[in-house]
């Protein structure tokens, strides 16, 4: 690429061809005024506040459109910028509404500052002014359109980056504006909440009702924190006044999320403040809860699993850990029961991953997203297929779209259109459970056409012979009559993903178990393979999943038949390390799994249980069903959770937890990322850490645990999980890093199985579409878990928040 | 104001949408032809109904805001139900001189509406253009494709009696 040497303001600074006058502007550090300038977005050189002067030139130029040339002598500070500048802000002013004393926006509005920066205070244009109406038919934010000054960035948004098409200029001239369709109210239209516009504008146009009256711009604190809602783990502000959350916006700089959220990240925490929120430990006696102090809480509750122990052995007492907890909580939880002498620790919730877990431990040896998400948006084809991402993880379409406009082929193969429909280049509305049969077609199409990675299968895979043959029957014509989608657009949609020299897989893992079981994901994992789509940057298989930290709690060993770091319990070898670091014996007896408590005879040996966060008799079937017997007839129950749950109400003793604003720790993202959260505002009444909590009732239970904080317990985390061996706290008070990290200078890992698989070659799997949909080898038992698990979360955070009304079945709530 | 909802609510009745498809049809897949999918659409309708755009957006694959912004910003697209006679009065210079705002005066007093308004029989649409091109007329006007020059307040009853 050729370069091209301009001077502004008296420096000189080499630019690639193509650079706008602004960009090379913003290398020097020189800040030109600018209010439609948005780098996701491209330029539309609508506000004109970016004028320079170029000399030579007869007008001034707006730099944001203008590319720099060779030579170029720019003065971004003349008197005639200044003059012209002027104008820009005296004529936007004419018919802005100058309320800046009421306005939530001052402090932080651009058209005030630069007003401020260049003496305009008013305007000398008489006239007409906007009078239009608010629209506050939302219930999250307000719109005063009479102070939008047309810089079109949340039109931008709207359409390109997040895809909703809710809001575009209407009409031209004077009465220009921005809105939805036919003028319809916000409410009415497609807006999907996401926040982007509000986050986005220059002015005070937009405004979250939440803020409302709470605060100015410069009383407010900001805080890091992680989103505690899906497994993207999005890098949010809490902006904090008087130790109270009075709104988010998106944390600036991240490799995560960017600027960007969905309306859960946006408006979602509100739950913080909720009444239901636990603030006293409780005690049931005579079937009623009373307030007790923590001593008599944690006294009671280790008296008794100390009971249940002397009793009926260790193997009675179960933990179950919700994937929503810190990696800290999490690993506490698990070190907890196995000091207790049993590995019975497990999550429902994980179960509804499974299929996904397994399948890719059968094809690479390893469970885990292969590559970043951030990745998406620069790969050359996408295959989404049985998934919605807008509506399950809203960033990954975002990115997907992003990478549509950098040119990449998409498909989406699923029965019923989704948010990415309208964008792809091949729509295969595909008959229900026919993906198996959909995916073996286009690998037996692939290879038919000979578009296969060769020299990928022959150096890095096994089982392609048997394979090609098996997927050979997958005739195309016939794939039809199953999947309902025609040859020619079949072959089309092969081709493209085939085609592209880096492409990626993206499908939701709670569809994998409902239609075809784990088969669809190794169909998946062959399709990858067959074209050398793995271990390579912007390729490889994503199958998200969909609770904040389900892959942190996976990592830290909250699991029946592994320890942190999925180290298993059969070799001696990890027992020995962990037995030395926890001073205590560990089983080597494999846990019960969670899915398992609906086998009645070995459910009969659980006595006692310590739920962590998890609801499993909201999940599972409420009040009446099958778990939440088996849960109001065990010796002993203790819940730990944030709120009055459906299983809390069950227990015999409710140990309040703090949120995650509440509280320091650590989440692992659905791409391995381990990400530091801050506490922000104190947890309600006497609620504390859950981290604390277990490690308070360790010592009530006799065990010598010595942490002062979250980062302690990484600490010995991190000693013995290789993993995640060299990361600490220092390092992520600075950045997020993505497991493995193996040592202290490693920077982290964003593509898996670079040169090689974690079982060594990566496997290819002849899947039958017919028998992948009947279940597997596991129980019925796990399918009837994954049937209600996959339902939902519970929604114990979102229903008790301003989104319960706009929320739909999703996952991660 | 009510006038204008009764004949949104009387029109939206009778959308026939049956035809949408057909009219669109060469333009599917391909999003910059939203303009002239919009124009098709337009020529059948006489205008652009709510329920036809919205059929255009779910076939187009293309937002609602999107064509609405587009058809808004053309003065070409009319969003609202039009006359079965368009009467377009000249503003032109040389139409003004010779009393042009005298002649749309005495149009809006007759069909008791104002420019851009269409009765409520849909009969008539007034609108104003800027010239039409018969200066030696002036002042002028067109109803549909019929010129009307020379034209003084008392001619214009007998001139609207003859469209029916």
């Amino acid at each position: 690429m050729s370069v091209i040497n301009l001077t502004i303001d008296g420096k000189e600074v080499e630019v690639a061809q193509g650079t706008t006058i602004f960009e090379a502007a913003r290398q020097l550090g020189i800040d030109i005024p600018t209010f439609c300038y948005d780098p996701e977005l491209a330029p539309n050189g609508a506000c004109r506040i970016c004028v320079v002067e170029v000399e030579n030139a007869r007008t001034l130029a707006a730099s944001c459109v203008a590319p720099a040339g060779s030579g170029m002598v720019v003065h971004t500070q003349s008197e005639r910028v200044i003059k012209a500048r002027r104008a820009v802000l005296t004529l936007l002013v004419a018919n802005h509404p100058l309320d800046c004393i009421t306005c939530e926006k001052t402090g932080e509005c651009k058209l005030q500052d630069y007003c401020y920066q260049y003496g305009v205070s008013d305007s000398d244009f008489g006239g007409e002014v906007k009078e239009l109406p608010d629209d506050d038919s939302n219930d999250f934010f307000v719109r005063d359109m009479n102070k939008c000054i047309l810089c079109g960035i949340c039109v931008g948004k709207c359409q390109d980056v997040i895809g909703a098409g809710a809001i575009d200029f209407t009409r031209r001239g004077f009465v220009a504006n921005v809105g939805p369709a036919f003028e319809d109210a916000i409410e009415d239209s497609t807006c999907v909440f996401c926040g982007l516009c509000i986050d986005s504008c220059p002015v005070g146009a937009l405004t979250p009702r939440y803020s409302l009256g709470k605060g100015r711009p410069w009383e407010v604190e900001k805080k890091k924190a992680v989103c505690p809602y899906c497994s993207i783990g999005c890098n949010i502000n809490l902006h904090v006044k008087n130790n109270e959350v009075i709104g988010v916006s998106p944390f600036e700089t991240n490799l995560v999320n960017r600027d960007q959220l969905c309306f859960k990240g946006k408006f979602g925490w509100d739950y913080l403040k909720s009444e239901d929120r636990l603030t006293k430990p409780l005690i049931k006696s005579n079937g009623v809860f009373i307030e007790v102090s923590w001593e008599e809480a944690l006294g009671y509750a280790a008296d008794n699993i100390n009971a249940v122990k002397d009793c009926y052995g260790s193997d009675a007492i179960m933990g179950l850990c919700s994937p929503k907890v810190t990696n800290e909580e999490s690993y506490l939880f698990q070190k907890l029961m196995r000091s207790l002498g049993t590995n019975n620790v497990d999550s429902f919730t994980r179960h509804c991953h499974a299929p996904a877990v397994d399948g890719m431990m059968k094809a690479f040896g390893s469970a885990a997203i292969t590559n970043s998400i951030e990745e998406i948006s620069k790969t050359g084809a996408v295959l989404v297929i049985t998934a919605d991402p807008a509506e399950s993880h809203p960033i990954i379409s975002y990115r997907i779209r992003e990478a549509v406009r950098k040119g990449a082929q998409l498909i989406v193969a699923n029965p019923e259109p989704i948010g990415l429909t309208d964008l792809a280049h091949y729509y295969l509305p595909l008959n229900e459970g026919s993906a198996v049969a959909l995916i073996n077609a286009m690998a037996n199409i692939i290879i038919e056409e000979d578009l296969q990675d060769q020299a990928f299968i022959d150096k890095r895979t096994e089982g392609f012979a048997v394979f090609k043959s098996a997927v050979a029957k997958y005739k195309a014509e016939h794939a039809a009559k199953v999947t309902g989608i025609e040859e020619k657009e079949l072959r089309s949609a092969a081709r493209a993903y085939a085609a592209a020299e880096k492409a990626v897989i993206i499908s939701t893992a709670d569809t994998h178990y409902s239609e075809t079981g784990g088969g669809l994901v190794l169909a998946l994992a062959n399709l990858a393979l067959l074209t050398g789509n793995l271990g390579k940057e912007s390729s490889g298989l994503y199958l998200p999943y969909g609770e904040n930290n389900l892959q942190g709690v996976s990592d830290m060993g909250a699991l029946p038949s592994v320890l942190s770091g999925y180290q298993h319990l059969k070799e001696k070898a990890v027992r020995d390390k962990f037995s030395r670091s926890w001073k205590t014996e560990i089983s080597e007896r494999r846990g019960l799994s969670a899915a398992e408590i609906f086998d009645q005879e070995k459910f009969s040996q659980i006595k006692a249980m310590y739920v962590l966060d998890e609801n499993p008799v909201s999940c599972l079937g409420g009040k009446d069903s099958e778990i939440a017997y088996f849960l109001g007839n065990l010796d002993f129950l203790i819940v730990q959770d944030i709120f009055m749950t459906e299983t809390a109400a069950l227990a015999d003793v409710i140990l309040p937890a703090a949120a995650f604003a509440e509280q320091q720790g650590t989440y692992t993202n659905t791409e391995r990322r381990v990400q530091l959260t801050q506490q922000a505002v104190n947890p309600p009444g006497e609620a504390f850490p859950g981290w604390a909590v277990i490690a308070e009732l360790a010592g009530w239970l006799g065990f010598e645990w010595f942490y002062e904080c979250p980062g302690d317990v990484f600490e010995e985390m991190a000693l013995l999980t290789p993993q995640y061996a060299g990361i600490s706290y220092e390092r992520l008070a600075v950045e997020s890093i993505q497991w493995p990290c193996p040592a202290k200078e490693h920077p982290g890992t964003a593509v898996l199985y670079e040169g090689r698989f974690s079982r060594g070659l990566g496997l290819f799997t002849s899947v039958d579409h017919e028998k992948a949909a009947e279940p597997g080898s596991e129980t019925a038992s796990i399918f009837k878990v994954y049937d209600h698990a996959c339902q939902c979360q519970s929604a114990s955070m979102s229903k008790r928040s301003v989104i319960a009304n706009f929320i739909k079945p999703a996952r991660g709530d | 104001m009510s006038t204008a909802v009764d004949i949104k609510e009387k029109v939206t009745e009778e959308i026939d949408l049956s035809k949408v498809d057909a009219l669109i049809e060469p333009f599917i897949g391909k999003k910059e032809m939203i303009i002239p999918a919009l124009q098709k659409v337009q020529d059948h309708f006489g205008y652009l109904p709510r329920p036809a755009v919205e059929q255009v957006s779910k076939r187009m694959r293309t937002p609602l805001s999107r064509l609405y912004g587009v058809a808004t910003f053309y003065a070409q697209f009319k969003m609202k139900p039009r006359g079965r006679y368009i009467i377009r009065v000249c503003k032109g210079t040389a139409c003004h001189i010779q009393g042009s705002p005298k002649i749309a005066e005495r149009i809006e007093d007759i069909l008791g509406l104002e420019s851009g308004e269409t009765t409520d029989d849909l009969r008539f649409t007034l609108e104003e253009v800027a010239c039409i091109g018969a200066c030696a007329l002036a002042p002028v006007i067109m109803i549909n494709d019929d010129p009307h020059g020379r034209l003084t307040p008392d001619k214009i009853k007998d001139i609207l009696d003859g469209y029916k």
